[in-house]
C-alpha cells in the first residue's frame, strides 16, 4: 500500500476540500477501498476520513413521507432497522444477501454506492484495464467473461457494477445527496453510475472532492412494501457476489398491477433499471405470461460480452421469479437465506 | 531391551482405556483462547518483516528490478534479488531425493510461472517490506506461456504419483469392450485446485551464528529439516524446527517449498530474524496445487449388468521444470469388479508452479470421474445404482487379485443407504420435487483410500513418580494428532491419558514421518504404541526378574499394564505400581524407543483399503440451476477408530471438500497469459457455512489384523472421494443434465438437457 | 507523520503513536501489540479470521485503518475468558468440535459472539449459518459450529429467561 496522508476533517466542508485535490479519496468504513489499495488497483495519496463527521448517520423519515438515510448508516444498522424494513423490505433483503455479516457492520451506504466493479482484469493490475487505466485497453473483452455484462457495455468495458443494495434502490427511485464544491446537490440514483461508452474510466457522475451524504428514497416508494422482493443467483449459498439479479416492487390494486417497478444486478456497468418492463406490466393483471412479457421486454437490448450468453437467459427467469415472488407477497420475515432461491429447503419430498 | 517393530498387539497391552474414546480436543483450550501459537505468532526480538515480490508473468525473465526505488521507502532494510542474496551450499535445482522438488530461490532471473518468487523485500515494518515489493516495479522479457491441457504435445510420464506406474492393466480391455452389451465413452474435466488452507506458509527464522531456529508449518519435520540442512550445508543437529499447530495443511505444507527457504535467506542476509508470510495470492504458484485432468473413461457391461472392461485414461499437466503427475486414474484400480482393467496417463507441461499432492491426490479427481461414470452405466443398464456397485462389488482387488485385508464395503453401503432413505429414490432423473418446487435428486458414490503407513519412531518413559511420556515429532494440522495420538501413547504405557507427557511438534523429537497419505496416526501411532510396548516390557524385566516382587516369576508376557500397574495375568490379585518397582530398583526413569513401519509380507499378500458409501441429496431451482446440497450421510470403514469424535470431524470435512470438488472450487487460469484470475479466496469459492447442509456420518466397525499392529486404516482423505461423485450424479438425478465438467456450472444446466 | 491514538483493548486502555497511517487494526494487533489471537488468513476480507468486535461490533480487522478508529473498543479472542473460565462460546466449540486445524477458530468464535449480540438468527440452524458465512472453514467443521453456536445460544436464552423471571 502506497504511503497516504490522513486527514480527519472536523465538518462537511472542510472535508470536501481536503478530497477536492487531486490524489484524495474519500475513507469511510473501508471495506472496498482498503481491499483495492491493497491489490494496489487504487494509489491515492490521501485520505480523508470521513467516519468521525456529525450527521451522516442518521436515519430519518422526513414530512413528506420520504426517508432519509445517511451515508454513514452501516448496511447492518439499515437492514436491520426495523420501521426499514418493513417499508422497503426488498432493500432490507439485497442488502443482507450481500457480502459477509462482517462486512455489512462495517461497510457504509455511501461506500456501498460507490464500489468497484469485481472485473478480475480491473483487479489484476498486470492485466489492461480501461477502467483502472484509461485507454490501456480490457483484457476481460477476450478474457474469462462468463461474469461480464450483456447490458450496457462497450468494447472498452465489460465489467459490471456488483451492489446488491444499488438494484431496489434504483427501481424505488432513490435520489443521491452530494455535497460539493459548490455546496449541496441531488441527483437520482439512475444518473450517479454511467455506462462505459468509450470513457469506462469515468464511473459516476461525481466530481472531484464530491460527498454522497445521504441517499433518499421518495414518498412512493413506501407504496411498495406488500410486494418487494430481491432474487440473486450465485456460486455460493451465501457471500458471493450475484451472476445476475433482480429487485421486483408491485403495487397491486383491485388484482391489477397499478405500478411496477424492476431493476437488475450484475448484468451491466450500473444497476439497470427496466423501464420497459415495468410499462408493459402496468394495469394489467399478474400473470405468469405478463412476467414473460416483462422479462422479454427488459432484456430486449441484451447481448452477450464474451461466453456469458447464458445470463441473458438467466436474467429473465430471474425476473419472471422475482415479480412472481414480488406479486405472491412479502413475508412476514426476510428468509433465512436472503434473497435466495432456496427461501425454503426443508420441504416433504415427493416423485 | 532393543527396539520392537510389532506387527500384531502385545499381549500385556490393552486398547480402549483411552483408544476408542470420544475425548474432545486436548489442544481445545489453547485453540479457543488464541493460544495455540502458529508459526507467524512468533515475534522474536529484533525481528524484521519479509515480502515476497512474485512475478505477473507466467514465462520469460525478469530484466529489471527497481531496487533503488524500495530501497528509498522508508523503513525498507535491504532487497534481495539474484544479484544480492546468501549463496546456498546446493543447487536448488538439483534432486537429492524423489521427495525434492525444484523450487525457485532466485538463482536466476527465469520466470517459469505466474506468481513465481522474483525478490525479497525487508523491512522493519509490515507495511514498508509490502510497499517496498511493489516499488520494485519489475519488468520482463515474456514468453508466450503453456497454459492448459492443449498446451503442447503430451507424453507418458514414466511415473504418476508416488511411483505408480503411469499405464497398469490386467485382463482384455479390448475384448472386454467388444463383448459388452452396453458402453459407456465419457470424458470429464476437473480444474487446477488450490489446497488453501486457512493458514497462509510463513516462517519465522531466527539465526544465532551457525544454529538455524525455525518456526514454519510442516506437515514434514524431518523432511523439512533436512533439506534445510542441505540447502544450507548445516548440520542437521544446528536446525530446530517447531510446528505445533499448522492452520491446515491438505498437503501443501509436506515438502519444503521455496518461500520458506528464502525467509532463512532473508534472515541471513541480514543478519536478523526475519518473518515471512505468504499473501494469499501468493499461495497461487509456489506451493503446489492439484493439477487440472481430463479424463476418458470407457466402460464395458454386459446384459445382466455385470461389468465386461474398464478403461480409464487420464491427461494432466506438470511444470515445465518438475514432475508430479495427478494419478487419477488409479482410482479405477480397486472398486468395481471389472474383468478387464486399463488405467493410463499422459501429461503435458504448462508454466505453472509444479503440481502436488493435494488431500486425496488422484483418489478424489480419478474418484469424481469414475462415480460418474458408473453411474452412467447403472443408468444404461436401467439399474439402480447402488444394486449396479454391488453387482460388480469387488471380492477381491480387481486390478492385483489380491484379498482385501478387511473390507466391510458392504456394510456401508447397508448402513448408510439405510439411514439416507436411499430405496425410495426414482430410477429416473427429474422426477422427484419438494413441497417449493425444486428439483430434488440422490445420488451416491464409492469412497475409497488405501491405508498406508510410513516410517515413524518414538520414545517412551515411564518415572518414578507414576506418570509417562511420549516423545515423537507428529504433526497436528487438525486432524487431532495431540489426542488421537496421546491417547495411543496412554493406552501404550498403560496410564490415564492425563498422566503421558505427551510430546510433538518439533524437530528434536523421533521422526514421525511425515503427515499424509491418511496414514499419520497409523505410522506414528504404530511407533507409541512400539514404544510403549517396549518400556513396559522393561519395566516387566525389572519386576518380574525381582524376588521381592509380586510379579516375580511372572515373565513378559505373564503381566498387562493397566491404571499405572503390572498385574499377573492369571492373577490379576498380584500386581505392582510403576512407582513401586521403578524404586525398589532404584531407578528414575525407564525408556524406550519403538518403531511404526509398513509390514512388506502383509503388503504383498493383501490389499489395503478403507471404504465407504456416499449418498447426497441436492436441491436445484428448476429454472434458475442454483444447486444446493441439502443432505449428505457417509458410511465409512476405515479399520480401528482412535478417537470417534475427531474421526466424525474428519469424515464431515473430506465430505465437503467432495462437495467443493463437484459444486464450487476451481482456479481460473487466463489462457493468454497463464496468471490465474481469482487468485484469491473471494473469487475462489470454497464452501461456506450455508453451503454445508446436515451432514451424518457412520463408522461401520471394522478389525483389520493385517494393516498394522492398531488395526488403523487413516480417514484423512477418504471422505472427498464417493462424495464429490455422489453430488455429482445427485445433480444428474435431480435436472437430467449430466455434467461432465466440474464444477458443475450454472450455465450448464441452463443450457444442457 | 506521527498520529497519537487510543484504543481500549480487552478492556485496557492503550494510548500509542502511530507512525504509519497504514497500519490495519489487525496488524497492529498481531505485529505491534503482539495480541497474535486473532489471525490473518487472506488480508482482504475474504475469509473472516481476522474477525473482531469493535464497539460490540464483529467486523474484519484486515480491511480496518487503526488510525481511523480512533477511540474505539476493541474486543479480541484474547478478552472472552477470565482466567481458566472460557466463555461459553469458546467452551461450545470444544465440546461440539467446531474446529480442527484453529486457524479459523478466534474469528469464528468472535463472529459468533457478534451474532448472538445481533440477535438476528436465533436457534434457527440455518439463519446460524448464513449470519456465519462470513468465516471460511477449509477444514469443513461447520457442523460443529452450528452446533457450537445453538448450545450457547440456548444458554444465552436460558439465563436471559432467568434474569427476566
Amino acid at each position: 500500500m502506497k504511503q497516504f496522508d490522513y486527514v480527519r476533517p472536523a465538518t462537511v466542508t472542510e472535508a470536501v476540500a481536503a478530497a477536492a485535490q487531486p490524489g484524495a479519496v474519500y475513507l469511510a468504513a473501508g471495506t472496498n477501498l482498503l481491499d483495492l489499495m491493497k491489490g494496489n488497483v487504487t494509489r491515492p495519496d490521501r485520505l480523508v476520513d470521513v467516519t468521525h463527521l456529525d450527521g451522516l448517520d442518521g436515519i430519518e423519515r422526513l414530512a413528506d413521507g420520504s426517508l432519509r438515510i445517511g451515508a454513514l448508516v452501516s448496511n447492518a444498522d439499515l437492514a436491520h432497522d426495523g420501521e426499514f424494513v418493513k417499508a422497503y423490505p426488498a432493500v432490507a433483503e439485497a442488502l443482507l444477501s450481500g457480502a459477509s455479516a462482517q462486512l455489512r457492520n462495517a461497510a457504509t451506504v455511501g461506500g456501498n454506492l460507490l464500489q468497484r466493479t469485481r472485473c478480475a482484469y480491473f483487479y489484476d493490475t498486470a492485466s489492461r484495464c480501461n477502467k483502472r487505466a484509461a485507454g490501456s485497453g480490457c483484457d476481460a473483452r477476450d478474457g474469462e467473461n462468463r461474469s461480464h455484462a450483456v447490458l450496457g457495455w462497450s468494447d472498452r468495458c465489460i465489467a459490471t457494477h456488483p451492489s446488491d443494495f444499488c438494484v431496489p434502490l434504483l427501481a424505488l427511485d432513490a435520489i443521491v445527496e452530494i455535497e460539493g464544491k459548490n455546496g449541496r446537490r441531488e441527483i437520482a440514483l439512475d444518473e450517479l453510475h454511467r455506462l462505459p461508452g468509450n470513457t469506462p474510466e469515468n464511473e459516476s457522475a461525481l466530481e472531484p472532492g464530491d460527498l454522497i451524504v445521504a441517499v433518499r428514497l421518495p414518498p412512493a416508494a413506501r407504496g411498495f412494501a406488500a410486494h418487494a422482493r430481491y432474487l440473486k443467483v450465485r456460486e455460493r449459498a451465501s457471500y458471493a457476489f450475484a451472476i445476475v439479479s433482480a429487485a421486483a416492487a408491485l403495487r397491486i390494486e383491485n388484482g391489477k398491477i397499478a405500478e411496477a417497478r424492476l431493476a437488475l444486478g450484475g448484468v451491466a456497468a450500473k444497476p439497470w433499471r427496466a423501464r420497459a418492463a415495468e410499462d408493459v406490466l402496468k394495469g394489467v393483471a399478474p400473470s405468469a405470461d405478463a412476467f414473460q412479457e416483462a422479462a422479454w421486454r427488459a432484456l430486449t437490448d441484451a447481448k452477450p460480452s464474451g461466453a456469458n450468453a447464458y445470463k441473458i437467459e438467466l436474467a429473465r427467469r430471474i425476473v419472471v421469479r422475482a415479480l412472481t415472488l414480488a406479486a405472491a407477497g412479502t413475508p412476514a420475515r426476510i428468509p433465512a437465506l436472503p434473497a435466495s432461491p432456496f427461501a425454503s429447503t426443508s420441504g416433504a419430498i415427493h416423485a | 531391551m532393543p527396539e520392537l517393530n510389532l506387527t500384531s498387539a502385545p499381549a500385556h497391552l490393552r486398547h480402549g482405556s483411552s483408544i476408542g474414546q470420544p475425548l474432545t480436543r486436548r489442544d481445545g483450550v489453547l485453540k479457543v483462547k488464541g493460544q495455540a501459537t502458529y508459526a507467524a505468532d512468533n515475534h522474536p526480538p529484533g525481528m524484521l518483516f519479509a515480502v515476497m515480490a512474485v512475478s505477473s508473468i507466467a514465462h520469460g525473465r525478469v530484466s529489471s528490478l527497481d531496487v533503488a526505488a524500495a530501497k528509498r521507502h522508508p523503513g525498507v532494510v535491504d532487497v534481495m534479488t539474484p544479484d544480492h542474496k546468501p549463496e546456498l551450499a546446493i543447487d536448488p535445482e538439483i534432486k537429492t531425493n524423489p521427495f525434492v522438488f525444484r523450487m525457485e530461490v532466485l538463482q536466476s532471473n527465469e520466470v517459469r510461472y505466474a506468481n513465481q518468487p522474483i525478490a525479497v523485500v525487508i523491512a522493519e515494518t509490515l507495511e514498508a517490506a509490502t510497499e517496498g515489493a511493489v516499488l520494485l516495479a519489475p519488468r520482463y522479457e515474456t514468453l508466450p506461456p503453456l497454459v492448459g491441457l492443449d498446451a503442447g504435445k503430451s507424453y507418458v510420464p514414466p511415473v504418476v504419483g508416488v511411483g505408480n506406474p503411469s499405464e497398469i492393466h490386467r485382463g482384455d480391455v479390448a475384448a472386454g469392450l467388444a463383448a459388452a452389451d452396453k458402453q459407456i465413452d465419457a470424458t470429464y474435466e476437473t480444474p487446477a485446485q488450490y489446497h488453501n488452507a486457512m493458514e497462509p506458509h510463513a516462517i519465522v527464522a531466527d539465526w544465532n551464528g551457525d544454529h538455524l531456529q525455525i518456526d514454519m508449518p510442516t506437515q514434514g519435520l524431518m523432511l523439512s529439516l533436512g533439506r534445510v540442512a542441505e540447502l544450507f550445508g548445516l548440520a542437521p543437529d544446528k536446525i530446530h524446527i517447531r510446528s505445533p499447530f499448522l492452520g491446515g495443511g491438505f498437503g501443501s505444507k509436506g515438502l519444503m517449498a521455496g518461500p520458506p527457504v528464502l525467509g532463512i535467506m532473508a534472515a541471513k542476509l541480514v543478519g536478523r530474524p526475519v518473518k515471512l508470510v505468504l499473501r494469499r495470492e501468493q499461495m497461487y504458484g509456489p506451493v503446489g496445487h492439484r493439477a487440472p485432468t481430463r479424463q476418458r473413461l470407457r466402460i464395458g457391461a454386459d446384459a445382466e449388468g455385470r461389468l465386461t472392461a474398464l478403461d480409464h485414461h487420464a491427461r494432466t499437466v506438470s511444470s515445465t521444470f518438475d514432475d508430479f503427475y495427478e494419478p487419477a486414474a488409479d482410482a479405477s484400480h480397486t472398486l468395481y469388479a471389472a474383468p478387464a482393467i486399463r488405467t493410463s496417463h499422459d501429461a503435458v507441461r504448462v508454466n505453472t508452479g509444479t503440481p502436488l499432492f493435494m488431500r486425496a491426490p488422484g483418489e478424489a479427481t480419478g474418484s469424481i470421474a469414475l462415480e460418474s461414470a458408473i453411474d452412467e452405466m447403472a443408468w444404461a443398464c436401467g439399474m439402480d445404482p447402488l444394486a449396479f456397485r454391488l453387482k460388480n462389488y469387488a471380492e477381491v482387488e480387481p486390478i492385483t487379485g489380491k484379498p482385501f485385508s478387511s473390507k466391510a464395503l458392504r456394510a456401508c453401503y447397508d448402513q448408510g443407504a439405510a439411514r439416507f432413505g436411499w430405496a425410495k429414490r426414482t430410477l429416473q432423473p427429474r422426477q422427484m420435487r419438494d413441497d417449493a418446487g425444486l428439483l430434488v435428486g440422490w445420488g451416491m458414490g464409492t469412497a475409497t483410500f488405501p491405508a498406508l503407513m510410513f516410517q515413524a519412531e518414538a520414545r517412551a518413559a515411564i518415572r518414578r513418580d507414576g506418570t509417562g511420556a511420549m516423545e515423537i515429532g507428529a504433526h497436528d494440522m487438525g486432524q487431532g494428532a495431540w489426542t488421537a495420538l496421546a491417547q495411543i501413547a496412554a493406552d501404550a504405557v498403560g496410564l490415564d491419558i492425563d498422566r503421558v507427557t505427551f510430546k510433538a511438534g518439533t524437530s528434536d523429537l523421533p521422526d514421525a514421518g511425515i503427515a499424509g497419505g491418511s496414514a499419520h496416526t497409523a505410522t506414528a501411532g504404530a511407533a507409541i504404541h512400539s514404544a510403549g510396548a517396549a518400556v513396559i516390557a522393561k519395566l516387566a524385566d525389572l519386576a518380574t526378574n525381582d524376588e521381592r516382587s509380586p510379579l516375580y516369576g511372572a515373565g513378559n508376557t505373564g503381566v498387562i499394564a493397566r491404571d499405572g500397574r503390572l498385574i499377573r495375568r492369571d492373577d490379576e490379585g498380584r500386581s505392582e505400581s510403576y512407582t513401586e518397582i521403578l524404586a525398589r530398583a532404584g531407578i528414575a526413569e525407564v525408556e524406550a524407543r519403538g518403531t511404526g513401519a509398513p509390514n512388506p509380507a502383509a503388503m504383498e499378500e493383501y490389499a489395503m483399503h478403507a471404504h465407504g458409501a456416499v449418498f447426497a441429496e441436492v436441491k436445484v431451482d428448476p429454472e434458475l440451476g442454483q444447486i444446493r446440497v441439502t443432505r449428505m450421510v457417509g458410511a465409512f470403514a476405515a479399520g480401528r477408530i482412535v478417537n470417534p469424535h475427531l474421526v466424525r470431524s474428519q469424515l464431515f470435512g473430506g465430505m465437503i471438500w467432495g462437495m467443493s470438488f463437484a459444486l464450487h472450487e476451481e482456479a481460473i487460469t487466463d489462457r493468454r497469459t497463464g496468471r490465474i484470475m481469482n487468485a484469491d479466496l473471494g473469487e475462489y469459492h470454497i464452501p461456506v457455512n450455508a453451503d454445508v447442509p446436515p451432514l451424518d456420518v457412520i463408522t461401520v466397525e471394522e478389525h483389520d489384523p493385517h494393516v498394522n499392529a492398531l488395526g488403523i486404516k487413516g480417514v484423512g482423505e477418504i471422505g472427498i472421494t464417493g462424495s464429490a461423485g455422489a453430488v455429482a450424479n445427485a445433480v444428474w438425478h435431480a435436472t437430467g443434465v449430466r455434467v461432465r465438467r466440474f464444477p458443475i456450472r450454472i450455465e450448464e444446466l441452463l443450457t444442457g438437457r | 507523520m506521527n498520529h497519537s491514538i487510543s484504543l481500549t483493548v480487552n478492556g485496557a486502555r492503550r494510548d500509542f503513536v502511530l507512525d504509519d497511517p497504514r497500519v490495519t487494526l489487525l496488524d497492529l494487533l498481531r505485529e505491534r501489540l503482539h495480541l497474535t489471537g486473532t489471525k490473518k488468513g487472506c488480508d482482504r476480507g475474504q475469509c473472516g479470521a481476522c474477525t473482531i468486535l469493535v464497539d460490540g461490533k464483529r467486523i474484519n480487522s484486515c480491511l480496518a485503518l487503526a488510525i481511523s478508529h480512533d477511540g474505539a473498543d476493541i474486543l479480541t479472542i484474547e478478552g472472552l475468558a477470565r482466567g481458566d473460565r472460557l466463555h461459553p462460546v469458546q467452551a461450545a466449540f470444544i465440546a461440539h468440535d467446531g474446529f480442527q486445524c484453529g486457524f479459523c477458530t478466534p474469528g469464528q468464535i468472535m463472529s459468533a459472539i457478534g451474532m448472538m449480540q445481533e440477535a438476528q438468527a436465533g436457534n434457527d440452524p440455518e439463519r446460524i449459518r448464513e449470519c456465519m458465512s462470513g468465516n471460511l472453514c477449509r477444514c469443513g467443521a461447520y457442523a460443529g459450529i452450528v452446533d457450537a453456536v445453538l448450545e450457547a445460544q440456548a444458554g444465552a436464552d436460558e439465563t436471559n429467561q432467568r434474569r427476566s423471571a
